[in-house]
């Protein structure tokens, strides 16, 4: 590579392994280390589709014209775009090529014996000496005693050899580190992989009292690996029979759940004995390979809508999604089936109600001590007839007119709970019966999370050998001259932050003290 | 109650000795000024008390700087306590904070003698009092109960590791600003800088500094806090804001160590990286929790559908 040829004149096959070479090369490591940084920094500006659905299509529809190049760009998910992955697999290829020929490399290294004494000793990075009246065997001798006491790979110069030196070397474990880090590198992303494959991760709301089995259709929302197949599905079940959350009445947090227990049964199969399970937070319910987790809880308002030939339309508990600490919540009844005309309710529920001039209505506390429903009102064509899927929680307000007072004002279901009111023209009637209440369990597999795991705790013990075993080179040479036995000793620290004068100091000192006893 | 207000008091108290700390060295600098740096031999005499007076500021320096570390101990203590139930100290920025510059205090008298850090102490205490005051104006938070999702075993190894480790590299990072001021002016420094150890010094105790901090930071940000993720929200690496600029700092710092053995770029390129890597080290600290709505890590509100309060002020 050294010879000067430009790239022009080298055959494919050289060419081939000029490239080879530039990959493999710690200045593309590192320039291709770097690329990754920048080019994880997007992900976290523009919201991801993976991380945050809600947010991504919310940000699509205030920026309808960057949208589509944002799109082809891949940046709503940045991770699995073309050119992230780009960048990782050249640098596992990179990683690989580097490391690969390094290993046979270190592998011979290993069993060899310590390197000869360079010639001129003085031009070692760590050298001094000293004088002294032993005989230079002696020190030979001593020098190699002490010098394997600490540990160091240690070869005397022969006895009939002229020169009388030592040469020692320690600290082989650095490059087996160093090794065992970059592949484990490798553990890890495939552990990574794996679980982004084969795995699946999905959420479901669950009203309090009900239950769930592990079947597709059951899910609210389900997001699969790329090779995940439904049949690998457990085939369990559970109900929730209790949730209990703590308030917190008093200081700067009053207002804040804690201690949230869903009381669980379920069962592995539908054959199988049930199994009780208190569901916690940071206390997740392992069943075979699929975990499950409590993430979420709010209040689901049993409302009754009762149409304008009396017949009950809707009925039943509502889930309304929590929008602040204190549980203010927003949600949405659909009656298609009404008559005269379809009805549609949109608005929200407060647990603790209350109302200042200055923020109007709004929710005290997340406990529910005061239970209002506030709801503004819908008639007309609910567009649930296009065959279209439409989101529980969003009215579909294209078909729909707003219903009004008699004055013209514009008509509240306002009902603190056990009240009714009756609609404007003949609509029917709506009550607020009660309340009930709804968990948010996430459920997923990620199979490889051991593998990962073990591949970064094996990561992390090759990275500690590699930085903190020092590789060490030491040499001792004695001579006569003018009838005292000169003694160099030099040094070489192989490491990043090498010095290694310390090191030949506490040498000297340990070699020096017996010969002053002679004296 | 009374723990809140023996841990606010502290902070205060820690604060002024720090302070004095800082003026007894900066006196004990003063003074070392008239000193010329290396005595040539047979050169200028040395004027006798000088030096005398320097070692005496520097010894009460030093002592205070133990001092303010130890009631900055106590704060953190009494912030805890004050907690119902009582907690470990670093469930939100502000204690983030708190505790943070208490580890850099701690390191630097831990490592003082190791790494002959003594030249560095009042850059070391302007750092940390002016962290402590920005922390004091602008993250205050008053004590509070952690939320659920923060009420695990985890919290306390995932936190106190990345804590410390950014306390480490924070340190590593002044001797680096200090080693591109050196290298730059080359021989031509005078008054502070000439005490300042040589660059090729400086360039290794830095590195041995970001050494000691890469295994620890991965092991807070790479290991502990995947497997808290998992716990807490069913999934051990999201791609959260949080977590995509903990691994690019990670993946900065990786560059750093490999910049140090490769050809042409060791010493000011190598440490340019480095401090690159300081800068998103702090991003992911502070940047994130104010410029990023959509992290699980921050103060926004409940996501729609989840709704146990995820909120990790860290
Ligand atoms: C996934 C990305 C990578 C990470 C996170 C990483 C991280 C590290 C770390 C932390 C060290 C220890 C530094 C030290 O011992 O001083 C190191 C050393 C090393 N890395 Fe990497 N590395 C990566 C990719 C690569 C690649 C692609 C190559 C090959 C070109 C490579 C070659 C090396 C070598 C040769 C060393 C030993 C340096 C020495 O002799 O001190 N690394 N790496």
């Amino acid at each position: 590579m050294s010879q000067e040829r430009r790239p022009g004149e080298l055959n494919a096959l050289e060419l081939a392994r000029w490239w080879w070479r530039q990959l493999t090369s710690m200045r593309t490591a590192l320039i291709l280390l770097f690329l990754l940084a920048v080019a994880a920094i997007p992900g976290s500006v523009v919201p991801q589709r993976n991380v945050d659905a809600l947010a991504t299509t919310r940000w699509q529809a205030e920026h309808p014209r960057l949208t589509p190049i944002y799109e082809w760009l891949g940046l709503f998910s940045v991770y699995n775009s073309v050119w992230f992955s780009a960048i990782y697999l050249l640098l596992v290829i990179s990683l690989v090529g580097c490391i690969v020929p390094r290993t046979w490399k270190y592998a011979r290294a290993f069993g060899a014996p310590p390197p000869p004494a360079p010639r001129l000793l003085t031009r070692m990075p760590g050298h001094t000496s000293y004088t002294c009246a032993q005989e230079p065997r002696e020190v030979q001798a001593q020098a190699a005693a002490v010098l394997r006491k600490r540990r160091y790979r240690v070869r005397p110069s022969p006895a009939e050899a002229e020169a009388v030196e030592v040469a020692a070397e320690r600290g082989h474990m650095r490059e087996v580190g160093n090794l065992i880090f970059h592949l484990a590198i490798l553990v890890v992303l495939a552990g990574f992989a794996a679980g982004n494959l084969f795995g699946y991760r999905a959420g479901v709301i669950v009203l309090v009292g009900g239950g769930f089995a592990n079947n597709l259709t059951q899910y609210d929302d389900f997001a699969p690996g790329s090779l995940f197949d439904t049949d690998w599905m457990e085939p369990f079940s559970f109900t929730v029979d209790d949730f209990q959350a703590e308030w917190i009445r008093s200081g700067p947090a009053a207002g804040q759940a804690r201690g949230f227990v869903a009381d669980l049964e379920y069962r592995t199969d539908p054959d199988a004995e049930p199994i009780r399970y208190d569901l916690k937070v940071n206390h997740p319910l392992a069943i075979g390979g699929t975990e499950i987790f409590l993430i979420g809880h709010g209040y689901a308002p049993v409302i009754t809508v009762t149409d304008g030939d009396g017949q009950v339309a809707y009925s039943g508990p509502t889930v309304f999604l929590p929008t602040d600490q204190h549980f203010r919540s927003i949600g949405v009844v659909k009656a298609p089936d009404a008559s005269p005309a379809q009805i549609g309710l949109e608005g929200e529920f407060y647990p603790t109600y209350a109302f200042t001039m200055e923020t109007g209505p709004f929710s005290a506390f997340g406990e529910m001590l005061n239970p209002v429903i506030s709801m503004l009102v819908w008639t007309g064509d609910l567009g649930m007839d296009t065959g279209l899927a439409q989101s529980v929680y969003v009215l579909d307000k294209a078909g729909v007119d707003q219903v009004t007072a008699e004055d013209g004002s514009m008509f509240r279901v306002d009902l603190a709970m056990g009240d009714s009111i009756d609609l404007p023209n003949g609509l029917g009637t709506v009550s607020f019966d009660g309340v009930e209440r709804w968990n948010r369990i996430q459920i997923s597999r990620s199979p490889g999370k051991f593998v990962a795991l073990g591949g970064v705790s094996l990561a992390l013990l090759g990275l500690m050998m590699s930085l903190f075993i020092r590789p060490r080179r030491v040499w001792v040479r004695v001579r006569r001259e003018n009838d005292s036995t000169v003694v160099e000793v030099a040094g070489l620290d192989r490491s990043s932050g090498g010095d290694v004068t310390e090191e030949l100091d506490a040498l000297v000192a340990l070699l020096r003290p017996e010969e002053k006893e002679t004296t | 109650m009374e723990w809140e207000i023996l841990g606010d008091q502290a902070v205060a108290v820690c604060g002024v000795v720090y302070f004095l700390a800082l003026v007894s060295h900066s006196v004990e600098w003063a003074a070392l000024r008239k000193v010329p740096v290396a005595v040539p031999a047979g050169g200028a005499p040395v004027p006798e008390e000088t030096p005398q007076r320097a070692a005496m500021f520097g010894r009460l320096g030093l002592l205070l700087t133990s001092l303010g570390c130890a009631v900055h101990l106590v704060a953190l203590v009494g912030r805890g306590m004050s907690a119902d139930p009582p907690r470990v100290p670093w469930s939100n920025m502000y204690e983030f904070a708190l505790s943070g510059t208490f580890f850099v205090v701690l390191f630097y008298l831990l490592l003082r003698r190791r790494y002959r850090l003594d030249w560095m102490a009042p850059l070391m205490l302007g750092f940390t009092l002016t962290c402590l005051m920005l922390a004091v104006i602008w993250l205050y938070d008053p004590v509070s109960p952690l939320t659920e999702a923060l009420n695990s075993p985890w919290l306390v190894i995932h936190v106190v590791s990345a804590v410390m480790a950014s306390a480490i590299f924070s340190l590593a990072g002044i001797i680096l600003v200090l080693f591109l001021i050196k290298s730059r002016l080359g021989a031509r420094n005078s008054g502070y800088l000439a005490r300042v150890p040589e660059p090729a010094v400086l360039d290794r105790v830095a590195y041995r500094l970001h050494a000691f901090a890469f295994p620890i930071w991965t092991f807070g940000v790479l290991i502990s806090g995947p497997i808290w993720a998992h716990q807490a929200w069913s999934s051990y690496w999201s791609w959260d804001p949080k977590e995509v600029w903990a691994f690019i700092t990670w993946v900065v710092y990786a560059a750093y160590l490999h910049a140090r053995t490769t050809a042409g770029w060791q010493g000011r390129r190598a440490a340019w990286i480095a401090l690159i890597g300081l800068a998103t080290l702090w991003w992911s600290f502070i940047g994130v929790n104010f410029f990023s709505t959509t992290s699980q890590h921050s103060y926004a509100l409940p996501e729609v559908t989840s709704v146990v309060e995820l909120v990790d002020r860290a």
